[in-house]
Protein backbone atom coordinates (compact mmCIF):
# COMPACT_ATOMS: atom_id res chain seq x y z
CA UNK A 1 0.00 0.00 0.00
CA UNK A 2 1.45 3.62 -0.41
CA UNK A 3 0.21 6.47 1.31
CA UNK A 4 -0.03 9.30 -0.47
CA UNK A 5 -2.99 7.45 -2.44
CA UNK A 6 -4.89 6.23 0.18
CA UNK A 7 -4.61 9.64 1.16
CA UNK A 8 -5.40 11.35 -2.08
CA UNK A 9 -8.44 8.61 -2.38
CA UNK A 10 -9.89 9.72 1.18
CA UNK A 11 -9.71 13.35 0.12
CA UNK A 12 -11.34 12.67 -2.98
CA UNK A 13 -13.94 10.54 -1.30
CA UNK A 14 -14.45 13.76 1.66
CA UNK A 15 -14.55 16.10 -1.57
CA UNK A 16 -17.74 14.02 -3.02
CA UNK A 17 -19.27 13.90 0.18
CA UNK A 18 -18.34 17.95 0.65
CA UNK A 19 -20.33 18.60 -2.94
CA UNK A 20 -22.99 16.28 -1.65
CA UNK A 21 -24.83 18.41 1.56
CA UNK A 22 -27.68 16.53 1.19
CA UNK A 23 -25.90 13.36 2.43
CA UNK A 24 -23.94 14.86 5.09
CA UNK A 25 -27.03 16.25 6.52
CA UNK A 26 -28.80 12.89 5.93
CA UNK A 27 -25.88 11.40 7.75
CA UNK A 28 -25.88 13.03 10.90
CA UNK A 29 -29.86 13.71 11.06
CA UNK A 30 -31.23 10.33 10.63
CA UNK A 31 -29.29 8.61 13.98
CA UNK A 32 -30.13 12.38 15.56
CA UNK A 33 -33.94 12.29 14.84
CA UNK A 34 -33.78 8.23 15.66
CA UNK A 35 -32.02 8.65 19.01
CA UNK A 36 -34.39 11.28 20.07
CA UNK A 37 -37.14 9.46 18.77
CA UNK A 38 -36.26 6.25 21.05
CA UNK A 39 -35.52 8.65 23.96
CA UNK A 40 -39.48 10.39 23.61
CA UNK A 41 -40.96 6.60 23.17
CA UNK A 42 -39.13 5.43 26.35
CA UNK A 43 -39.73 8.96 28.21
CA UNK A 44 -40.78 8.59 32.14
CA UNK A 45 -38.99 5.23 31.86
CA UNK A 46 -35.76 6.58 32.38
CA UNK A 47 -33.78 2.94 32.98
CA UNK A 48 -35.08 2.03 29.54
CA UNK A 49 -33.43 4.93 27.31
CA UNK A 50 -30.45 4.15 29.53
CA UNK A 51 -30.04 0.38 28.21
CA UNK A 52 -31.94 0.67 24.65
CA UNK A 53 -29.80 4.35 24.01
CA UNK A 54 -26.45 3.35 24.20
CA UNK A 55 -27.18 -0.22 22.59
CA UNK A 56 -28.80 1.77 19.45
CA UNK A 57 -26.18 4.55 19.41
CA UNK A 58 -23.81 2.03 18.33
CA UNK A 59 -26.46 0.32 15.83
CA UNK A 60 -27.94 3.10 13.83
CA UNK A 61 -24.32 4.75 12.25
CA UNK A 62 -23.65 0.45 11.51
CA UNK A 63 -26.45 0.44 9.31
CA UNK A 64 -26.52 4.15 7.32
CA UNK A 65 -22.55 3.49 6.88
CA UNK A 66 -23.28 0.44 5.42
CA UNK A 67 -25.83 1.16 2.83
CA UNK A 68 -23.80 4.44 2.30
CA UNK A 69 -20.33 2.80 1.63
CA UNK A 70 -22.29 -0.22 -0.49
CA UNK A 71 -24.12 2.33 -2.71
CA UNK A 72 -20.86 4.50 -3.12
CA UNK A 73 -18.10 1.35 -4.08
CA UNK A 74 -20.83 0.10 -6.71
CA UNK A 75 -21.29 3.32 -8.11
CA UNK A 76 -17.23 3.50 -8.86
CA UNK A 77 -17.69 -0.35 -9.96
CA UNK A 78 -20.62 0.35 -12.39
CA UNK A 79 -19.38 4.30 -13.66
CA UNK A 80 -15.99 2.48 -14.62
CA UNK A 81 -14.18 4.48 -12.07
CA UNK A 82 -12.96 1.50 -10.57
CA UNK A 83 -11.70 0.02 -13.45
CA UNK A 84 -9.68 3.05 -14.82
CA UNK A 85 -8.15 3.04 -11.26
CA UNK A 86 -7.24 -0.50 -11.51
CA UNK A 87 -5.24 0.34 -14.91
CA UNK A 88 -3.56 2.58 -13.04
CA UNK A 89 -0.77 2.34 -10.45
CA UNK A 90 -3.50 2.17 -7.65
CA UNK A 91 -2.82 -0.65 -4.91
CA UNK A 92 -6.28 -2.43 -3.96
CA UNK A 93 -5.88 -1.87 -0.57
CA UNK A 94 -5.12 1.77 -0.89
CA UNK A 95 -8.56 1.88 -2.29
CA UNK A 96 -10.38 -0.18 0.50
CA UNK A 97 -8.31 1.89 3.13
CA UNK A 98 -8.63 5.42 1.44
CA UNK A 99 -12.47 4.94 1.69
CA UNK A 100 -11.97 3.27 5.08
CA UNK A 101 -10.81 6.49 6.27
CA UNK A 102 -13.19 9.29 4.66
CA UNK A 103 -15.82 7.25 5.65
CA UNK A 104 -14.36 7.02 9.43
CA UNK A 105 -13.56 10.70 9.75
CA UNK A 106 -17.64 10.80 8.90
CA UNK A 107 -18.42 8.53 11.40
CA UNK A 108 -16.44 10.74 13.98
CA UNK A 109 -18.28 13.56 12.99
CA UNK A 110 -21.52 11.88 13.04
CA UNK A 111 -20.80 9.97 16.29
CA UNK A 112 -20.22 13.57 18.45
CA UNK A 113 -23.08 14.45 17.24
CA UNK A 114 -25.50 11.97 18.14
CA UNK A 115 -23.73 11.30 21.44
CA UNK A 116 -23.67 14.80 22.16
CA UNK A 117 -27.37 15.35 21.54
CA UNK A 118 -27.92 11.48 23.66
CA UNK A 119 -25.71 12.64 26.78
CA UNK A 120 -26.97 16.71 26.52
CA UNK A 121 -30.74 17.11 25.61
CA UNK A 122 -32.05 13.19 25.19
CA UNK A 123 -30.24 12.92 28.79
CA UNK A 124 -28.69 9.33 28.67
CA UNK A 125 -26.51 8.49 31.61
CA UNK A 126 -24.33 5.36 31.66
CA UNK A 127 -22.25 4.26 34.61
CA UNK A 128 -18.95 4.05 32.28
CA UNK A 129 -17.00 6.39 30.30
CA UNK A 130 -19.15 8.13 28.01
CA UNK A 131 -16.48 8.55 25.81
CA UNK A 132 -16.18 5.24 25.07
CA UNK A 133 -19.23 5.00 23.97
CA UNK A 134 -18.67 7.42 21.24
CA UNK A 135 -15.17 5.27 20.80
CA UNK A 136 -18.04 2.38 20.28
CA UNK A 137 -20.07 4.04 17.66
CA UNK A 138 -17.33 4.57 15.60
CA UNK A 139 -15.96 1.40 15.63
CA UNK A 140 -19.49 0.47 14.58
CA UNK A 141 -19.60 2.55 12.08
CA UNK A 142 -16.05 1.48 10.59
CA UNK A 143 -17.43 -1.97 10.46
CA UNK A 144 -20.60 -0.71 8.75
CA UNK A 145 -18.37 0.96 5.76
CA UNK A 146 -16.07 -2.24 5.80
CA UNK A 147 -19.02 -5.03 5.79
CA UNK A 148 -20.48 -2.31 2.60
CA UNK A 149 -17.32 -2.56 1.05
CA UNK A 150 -17.14 -6.34 0.84
CA UNK A 151 -20.72 -6.79 -0.10
CA UNK A 152 -21.38 -4.57 -2.74
CA UNK A 153 -18.81 -6.86 -4.55
CA UNK A 154 -21.96 -9.25 -4.91
CA UNK A 155 -24.35 -6.46 -5.98
CA UNK A 156 -24.34 -5.73 -9.57
CA UNK A 157 -27.29 -2.93 -9.32
CA UNK A 158 -28.27 -0.59 -6.61
CA UNK A 159 -31.61 -2.44 -6.31
CA UNK A 160 -29.64 -5.19 -4.96
CA UNK A 161 -27.17 -3.46 -3.13
CA UNK A 162 -29.80 -1.52 -1.20
CA UNK A 163 -31.57 -5.13 -0.40
CA UNK A 164 -28.26 -6.67 1.32
CA UNK A 165 -28.67 -4.46 4.32
CA UNK A 166 -31.83 -6.17 5.26
CA UNK A 167 -30.36 -9.72 4.24
CA UNK A 168 -26.81 -8.87 6.42
CA UNK A 169 -28.24 -6.52 8.90
CA UNK A 170 -31.18 -7.26 10.21
CA UNK A 171 -30.81 -11.34 11.20
CA UNK A 172 -28.00 -9.68 13.32
CA UNK A 173 -30.08 -7.05 14.81
CA UNK A 174 -32.55 -9.57 15.69
CA UNK A 175 -29.83 -12.16 17.18
CA UNK A 176 -27.30 -9.28 18.91
CA UNK A 177 -29.47 -9.04 22.39
CA UNK A 178 -31.66 -6.50 21.72
CA UNK A 179 -34.87 -8.38 21.49
CA UNK A 180 -34.02 -11.39 23.50
CA UNK A 181 -30.53 -11.14 25.89
CA UNK A 182 -28.52 -13.72 23.55
CA UNK A 183 -28.03 -16.07 26.92
CA UNK A 184 -31.71 -17.17 26.46
CA UNK A 185 -31.62 -17.46 22.94
CA UNK A 186 -32.54 -20.96 21.22
CA UNK A 187 -29.27 -22.96 22.03
CA UNK A 188 -28.74 -23.41 18.00
CA UNK A 189 -29.43 -18.93 17.45
CA UNK A 190 -27.02 -18.54 21.22
CA UNK A 191 -24.24 -20.57 18.90
CA UNK A 192 -24.98 -18.59 15.60
CA UNK A 193 -24.63 -14.91 17.52
CA UNK A 194 -21.20 -15.99 18.48
CA UNK A 195 -20.13 -15.21 14.85
CA UNK A 196 -21.94 -12.23 13.88
CA UNK A 197 -20.30 -8.67 14.77
CA UNK A 198 -23.03 -6.98 16.35
CA UNK A 199 -23.24 -9.30 19.09
CA UNK A 200 -20.20 -8.20 20.42
CA UNK A 201 -20.67 -4.20 19.09
CA UNK A 202 -23.95 -4.28 21.39
CA UNK A 203 -22.45 -6.38 23.89
CA UNK A 204 -19.78 -3.82 24.45
CA UNK A 205 -22.14 -0.88 24.97
CA UNK A 206 -23.92 -2.78 27.56
CA UNK A 207 -20.19 -3.30 29.38
CA UNK A 208 -20.51 0.39 29.52
CA UNK A 209 -23.76 0.98 30.69
CA UNK A 210 -24.06 -1.31 33.74
CA UNK A 211 -20.28 -1.05 34.76
CA UNK A 212 -18.46 1.59 36.33
CA UNK A 213 -14.95 0.19 35.29
CA UNK A 214 -13.74 -0.84 31.89
CA UNK A 215 -14.10 -4.87 32.10
CA UNK A 216 -12.41 -7.12 30.30
CA UNK A 217 -15.32 -8.46 28.52
CA UNK A 218 -15.64 -4.62 27.65
CA UNK A 219 -12.05 -4.85 25.89
CA UNK A 220 -12.49 -8.54 24.64
CA UNK A 221 -15.67 -7.29 22.82
CA UNK A 222 -13.75 -4.42 21.13
CA UNK A 223 -11.25 -6.59 19.91
CA UNK A 224 -13.46 -8.96 17.92
CA UNK A 225 -14.97 -5.68 16.57
CA UNK A 226 -12.30 -4.52 15.50
CA UNK A 227 -10.79 -8.23 14.03
CA UNK A 228 -14.37 -8.35 11.83
CA UNK A 229 -13.64 -4.91 11.08
CA UNK A 230 -9.96 -5.90 9.59
CA UNK A 231 -11.27 -9.11 8.02
CA UNK A 232 -14.13 -7.55 6.29
CA UNK A 233 -11.24 -4.49 5.03
CA UNK A 234 -9.02 -7.46 3.73
CA UNK A 235 -12.16 -9.60 2.07
CA UNK A 236 -13.51 -5.93 0.60
CA UNK A 237 -9.69 -5.69 -0.97
CA UNK A 238 -9.69 -9.32 -2.53
CA UNK A 239 -13.17 -8.87 -4.43
CA UNK A 240 -11.46 -5.82 -6.60
CA UNK A 241 -10.70 -7.49 -9.66
CA UNK A 242 -8.03 -6.08 -12.37
CA UNK A 243 -9.27 -8.49 -14.81
CA UNK A 244 -12.61 -9.07 -15.36
CA UNK A 245 -14.03 -11.44 -17.87
CA UNK B 1 2.54 16.16 -24.21
CA UNK B 2 6.70 15.52 -23.41
CA UNK B 3 8.11 12.98 -26.13
CA UNK B 4 8.94 9.25 -24.65
CA UNK B 5 12.11 7.47 -24.58
CA UNK B 6 13.47 6.77 -28.61
CA UNK B 7 11.66 4.41 -30.40
CA UNK B 8 13.00 1.11 -28.90
CA UNK B 9 13.55 -1.74 -31.34
CA UNK B 10 10.56 -3.89 -29.86
CA UNK B 11 7.10 -2.97 -31.36
CA UNK B 12 4.74 -0.80 -28.90
CA UNK B 13 2.06 -3.73 -29.42
CA UNK B 14 2.11 -7.24 -30.38
CA UNK B 15 -0.97 -9.70 -30.84
CA UNK B 16 -0.31 -13.26 -31.32
CA UNK B 17 -3.37 -15.44 -32.23
CA UNK B 18 -5.40 -13.28 -29.45
CA UNK B 19 -8.85 -15.20 -28.69
CA UNK B 20 -11.57 -13.59 -26.24
CA UNK B 21 -14.21 -16.54 -25.86
CA UNK B 22 -17.13 -14.60 -23.95
CA UNK B 23 -20.48 -16.41 -23.30
CA UNK B 24 -20.85 -18.54 -26.10
CA UNK B 25 -19.50 -16.02 -28.55
CA UNK B 26 -15.78 -15.65 -29.77
CA UNK B 27 -15.94 -11.70 -28.96
CA UNK B 28 -12.01 -11.65 -31.05
CA UNK B 29 -11.30 -14.53 -32.78
CA UNK B 30 -7.36 -15.66 -33.13
CA UNK B 31 -5.85 -11.97 -34.06
CA UNK B 32 -2.89 -11.10 -34.37
CA UNK B 33 -1.24 -7.80 -35.48
CA UNK B 34 2.35 -5.49 -34.47
CA UNK B 35 1.84 -1.27 -33.77
CA UNK B 36 5.18 0.47 -33.85
CA UNK B 37 6.09 2.95 -31.53
CA UNK B 38 4.66 6.64 -32.82
CA UNK B 39 2.00 5.53 -35.22
CA UNK B 40 -1.60 6.35 -35.10
CA UNK B 41 -3.45 3.31 -35.56
CA UNK B 42 -7.34 3.23 -36.28
CA UNK B 43 -9.31 0.52 -35.38
CA UNK B 44 -12.73 0.45 -37.13
CA UNK B 45 -15.70 -1.54 -37.58
CA UNK B 46 -19.30 -1.50 -37.18
CA UNK B 47 -20.83 -1.51 -32.83
CA UNK B 48 -20.40 -4.93 -31.79
CA UNK B 49 -17.53 -6.41 -33.91
CA UNK B 50 -15.42 -6.72 -30.59
CA UNK B 51 -13.22 -3.40 -30.77
CA UNK B 52 -13.72 -2.80 -26.95
CA UNK B 53 -12.79 -6.73 -26.13
CA UNK B 54 -9.94 -6.24 -28.09
CA UNK B 55 -9.18 -2.99 -26.37
CA UNK B 56 -9.87 -4.33 -23.25
CA UNK B 57 -7.18 -7.56 -24.16
CA UNK B 58 -4.70 -4.44 -24.69
CA UNK B 59 -4.91 -2.45 -21.23
CA UNK B 60 -5.13 -5.68 -19.46
CA UNK B 61 -8.86 -5.61 -17.96
CA UNK B 62 -10.22 -8.37 -19.68
CA UNK B 63 -9.75 -12.22 -19.17
CA UNK B 64 -8.31 -13.75 -22.49
CA UNK B 65 -8.85 -17.51 -23.32
CA UNK B 66 -6.11 -17.86 -25.86
CA UNK B 67 -3.06 -15.75 -27.24
CA UNK B 68 -0.46 -13.04 -26.05
CA UNK B 69 -0.56 -9.91 -25.74
CA UNK B 70 2.59 -7.65 -25.13
CA UNK B 71 2.92 -3.65 -24.69
CA UNK B 72 6.25 -1.91 -24.56
CA UNK B 73 8.09 -5.19 -24.24
CA UNK B 74 5.71 -6.45 -21.16
CA UNK B 75 2.82 -8.57 -21.12
CA UNK B 76 -0.68 -6.79 -20.89
CA UNK B 77 -1.59 -6.48 -17.59
CA UNK B 78 1.93 -6.08 -16.40
CA UNK B 79 2.33 -3.39 -12.60
CA UNK B 80 5.38 -1.88 -15.11
CA UNK B 81 2.85 -0.80 -17.61
CA UNK B 82 0.14 0.36 -15.18
CA UNK B 83 1.91 4.26 -15.20
CA UNK B 84 2.99 3.71 -19.17
CA UNK B 85 -0.45 3.03 -21.09
CA UNK B 86 -3.48 5.39 -20.71
CA UNK B 87 -7.14 3.69 -21.49
CA UNK B 88 -10.15 5.71 -22.16
CA UNK B 89 -13.60 3.81 -22.32
CA UNK B 90 -16.56 4.32 -24.72
CA UNK B 91 -18.35 5.60 -21.20
CA UNK B 92 -16.51 8.17 -19.97
CA UNK B 93 -15.10 7.21 -16.56
CA UNK B 94 -14.49 10.15 -14.60
CA UNK B 95 -16.18 11.38 -11.25
CA UNK B 96 -19.70 13.34 -11.86
CA UNK B 97 -19.64 15.03 -8.47
CA UNK B 98 -16.19 16.39 -8.48
CA UNK B 99 -15.43 19.45 -10.57
CA UNK B 100 -12.91 18.70 -13.60
CA UNK B 101 -10.12 20.19 -11.82
CA UNK B 102 -10.86 18.18 -8.79
CA UNK B 103 -11.28 14.81 -11.06
CA UNK B 104 -7.84 15.55 -13.03
CA UNK B 105 -5.70 16.19 -9.78
CA UNK B 106 -7.00 13.40 -7.95
CA UNK B 107 -5.97 10.65 -11.12
CA UNK B 108 -2.48 12.88 -11.18
CA UNK B 109 -1.61 12.08 -7.74
CA UNK B 110 -2.78 8.18 -8.51
CA UNK B 111 -0.68 8.55 -11.53
CA UNK B 112 2.51 10.31 -9.48
CA UNK B 113 1.61 13.56 -12.32
CA UNK B 114 2.42 17.06 -11.27
CA UNK B 115 0.43 19.82 -10.89
CA UNK B 116 1.13 21.24 -14.47
CA UNK B 117 0.14 18.07 -15.87
CA UNK B 118 -3.59 19.29 -15.46
CA UNK B 119 -3.00 22.44 -16.55
CA UNK B 120 -1.18 20.74 -19.44
CA UNK B 121 -4.26 18.23 -20.24
CA UNK B 122 -6.83 20.49 -20.03
CA UNK B 123 -5.21 22.49 -22.59
CA UNK B 124 -5.00 19.81 -24.66
CA UNK B 125 -8.18 19.28 -24.45
CA UNK B 126 -9.70 22.61 -24.46
CA UNK B 127 -11.62 22.44 -21.15
CA UNK B 128 -9.96 25.67 -19.10
CA UNK B 129 -12.53 27.20 -19.03
CA UNK B 130 -14.59 24.53 -17.43
CA UNK B 131 -12.03 23.63 -14.80
CA UNK B 132 -14.06 24.39 -11.82
CA UNK B 133 -17.26 22.94 -13.62
CA UNK B 134 -19.12 19.89 -12.23
CA UNK B 135 -18.42 16.95 -14.53
CA UNK B 136 -22.00 15.35 -13.87
CA UNK B 137 -23.20 19.22 -15.50
CA UNK B 138 -21.18 18.99 -18.51
CA UNK B 139 -22.66 17.67 -21.75
CA UNK B 140 -21.55 14.65 -23.20
CA UNK B 141 -18.89 15.41 -25.30
CA UNK B 142 -17.41 17.88 -22.74
CA UNK B 143 -17.11 14.64 -20.24
CA UNK B 144 -15.55 12.65 -22.59
CA UNK B 145 -12.76 15.31 -23.15
CA UNK B 146 -12.49 14.91 -19.09
CA UNK B 147 -12.06 11.33 -19.49
CA UNK B 148 -9.55 11.85 -22.45
CA UNK B 149 -7.74 14.49 -20.21
CA UNK B 150 -6.89 12.02 -17.44
CA UNK B 151 -5.59 9.33 -19.88
CA UNK B 152 -2.76 12.03 -20.93
CA UNK B 153 -2.23 13.23 -17.53
CA UNK B 154 0.91 10.47 -16.72
CA UNK B 155 2.51 11.43 -20.45
CA UNK B 156 1.76 7.79 -21.39
CA UNK B 157 4.11 5.62 -24.20
CA UNK B 158 0.53 3.93 -25.49
CA UNK B 159 -2.87 5.45 -25.54
CA UNK B 160 -5.55 3.08 -25.87
CA UNK B 161 -9.22 5.12 -27.25
CA UNK B 162 -12.04 3.76 -26.62
CA UNK B 163 -14.34 5.86 -29.73
CA UNK B 164 -12.92 9.05 -28.01
CA UNK B 165 -14.60 11.55 -30.58
CA UNK B 166 -18.07 10.11 -30.58
CA UNK B 167 -20.49 12.28 -30.70
CA UNK B 168 -18.70 15.45 -30.63
CA UNK B 169 -19.40 18.53 -33.20
CA UNK B 170 -17.08 18.41 -36.47
CA UNK B 171 -14.71 21.18 -34.83
CA UNK B 172 -14.26 19.55 -31.64
CA UNK B 173 -13.21 15.80 -33.27
CA UNK B 174 -10.72 17.76 -36.01
CA UNK B 175 -8.98 19.37 -33.19
CA UNK B 176 -9.05 16.43 -30.93
CA UNK B 177 -7.55 14.54 -34.32
CA UNK B 178 -4.26 16.77 -34.53
CA UNK B 179 -3.74 16.55 -31.26
CA UNK B 180 -3.68 12.57 -31.47
CA UNK B 181 -1.31 13.59 -34.50
CA UNK B 182 0.87 15.44 -32.35
CA UNK B 183 0.69 12.98 -29.59
CA UNK B 184 2.09 10.77 -32.14
CA UNK B 185 4.85 12.95 -33.84
CA UNK B 186 6.21 12.90 -30.04
CA UNK B 187 6.75 9.09 -29.84
CA UNK B 188 3.43 8.30 -28.78
CA UNK B 189 1.67 5.33 -29.92
CA UNK B 190 -1.96 5.67 -30.49
CA UNK B 191 -5.30 2.81 -30.96
CA UNK B 192 -7.60 4.94 -31.47
CA UNK B 193 -11.20 2.71 -32.53
CA UNK B 194 -14.02 4.18 -34.54
CA UNK B 195 -17.43 3.20 -35.61
CA UNK B 196 -17.91 6.06 -38.12
CA UNK B 197 -15.63 5.53 -41.11
CA UNK B 198 -15.19 8.74 -42.09
CA UNK B 199 -12.49 8.87 -39.24
CA UNK B 200 -10.39 6.62 -41.35
CA UNK B 201 -8.68 9.01 -43.39
CA UNK B 202 -7.16 10.81 -39.92
CA UNK B 203 -5.01 7.59 -39.30
CA UNK B 204 -2.01 6.55 -40.22
CA UNK B 205 -2.69 2.79 -40.31
CA UNK B 206 -6.31 1.31 -40.36
CA UNK B 207 -7.14 -2.12 -38.53
CA UNK B 208 -10.62 -3.16 -39.62
CA UNK B 209 -12.63 -5.59 -37.77
CA UNK B 210 -16.15 -7.50 -38.17
CA UNK B 211 -17.12 -10.20 -36.42
CA UNK B 212 -14.36 -10.76 -33.81
CA UNK B 213 -11.80 -10.75 -36.63
CA UNK B 214 -9.44 -8.22 -38.40
CA UNK B 215 -10.94 -7.93 -42.27
CA UNK B 216 -7.89 -6.04 -43.17
CA UNK B 217 -4.72 -4.06 -42.10
CA UNK B 218 -3.96 -1.33 -44.60
CA UNK B 219 -3.91 2.21 -44.98
CA UNK B 220 -6.28 4.65 -46.03
CA UNK B 221 -5.08 5.07 -49.56
CA UNK B 222 -4.66 1.64 -49.60
CA UNK B 223 -7.86 0.56 -48.67
CA UNK B 224 -9.72 2.94 -51.08
CA UNK B 225 -7.69 1.95 -54.36
CA UNK B 226 -7.92 -2.01 -53.65
CA UNK B 227 -11.93 -1.41 -53.29
CA UNK B 228 -11.69 1.05 -55.97
CA UNK B 229 -14.03 3.09 -53.56
CA UNK B 230 -14.37 6.91 -53.38
CA UNK B 231 -14.88 6.81 -49.61
CA UNK B 232 -14.08 5.01 -46.94
CA UNK B 233 -17.77 3.68 -45.76
CA UNK B 234 -18.18 2.51 -49.25
CA UNK B 235 -14.72 0.80 -48.89
CA UNK B 236 -15.89 -1.25 -45.80
CA UNK B 237 -19.18 -2.22 -47.81
CA UNK B 238 -16.93 -3.42 -50.65
CA UNK B 239 -14.37 -5.16 -48.13
CA UNK B 240 -17.14 -7.15 -46.40
CA UNK B 241 -18.70 -8.47 -49.29
CA UNK B 242 -15.61 -9.62 -50.37
CA UNK B 243 -15.12 -11.49 -47.27
CA UNK B 244 -16.87 -14.86 -47.45
CA UNK B 245 -18.85 -15.25 -44.31
CA UNK B 246 -18.64 -17.98 -41.78
CA UNK B 247 -15.46 -19.25 -43.65
CA UNK B 248 -13.48 -19.68 -40.51
CA UNK B 249 -16.00 -21.28 -38.81
CA UNK B 250 -16.83 -18.42 -36.37
CA UNK B 251 -20.20 -17.38 -34.93
CA UNK B 252 -20.93 -14.28 -34.75
CA UNK B 253 -18.55 -12.06 -32.62
CA UNK B 254 -20.07 -10.66 -28.93
CA UNK B 255 -21.38 -7.79 -28.02
CA UNK B 256 -19.91 -4.58 -27.25
CA UNK B 257 -18.89 -4.08 -23.10
CA UNK B 258 -19.86 -0.97 -21.64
Amino acid sequence: MNWRRTRATAGRVLLQLRHDPRTVALLVAVPAVLMGLLAWILRGRDHDFNTFGPQLLGIFPLIVMFLVTSVATLRERTGGTLERLLTMPMGKADFVLGYAIAFGMAAIIQALVVSGLCFGPYGMTVRGEAWLVVVVAVLDALLGTALGLSVSALATTEFQAVQFMPAIILPQLLLCGIIVPRSELPTVLHWISYLLPMSYAVDATQQLSTHAAVTSQFLMDVVVVGGFLVAALALGTTTLRRRTP
Amino acid sequence: MTSQAPVSPAPAVRVEHLTVVRGRTRAVDDVSFELGAGTLVGLLGPSGCGKTTLMRSLVGTQVVSLGTVSLLGEPAGSPRLRDRVGYVTQVPSVYGDLTVQENLSYFATILGASAEAVEHVLADVDLCDHAASMVGRLSGGERARVSLATALLGSPSLLVLDEPTVGLDPLLRRSLWSLFHRLAVAGTTLLVSSHVMDEAERCERLLLMRDGRILADTTPAGLLSSTASGDFESAFVALIGSDVPGKRGSPAAGEERP
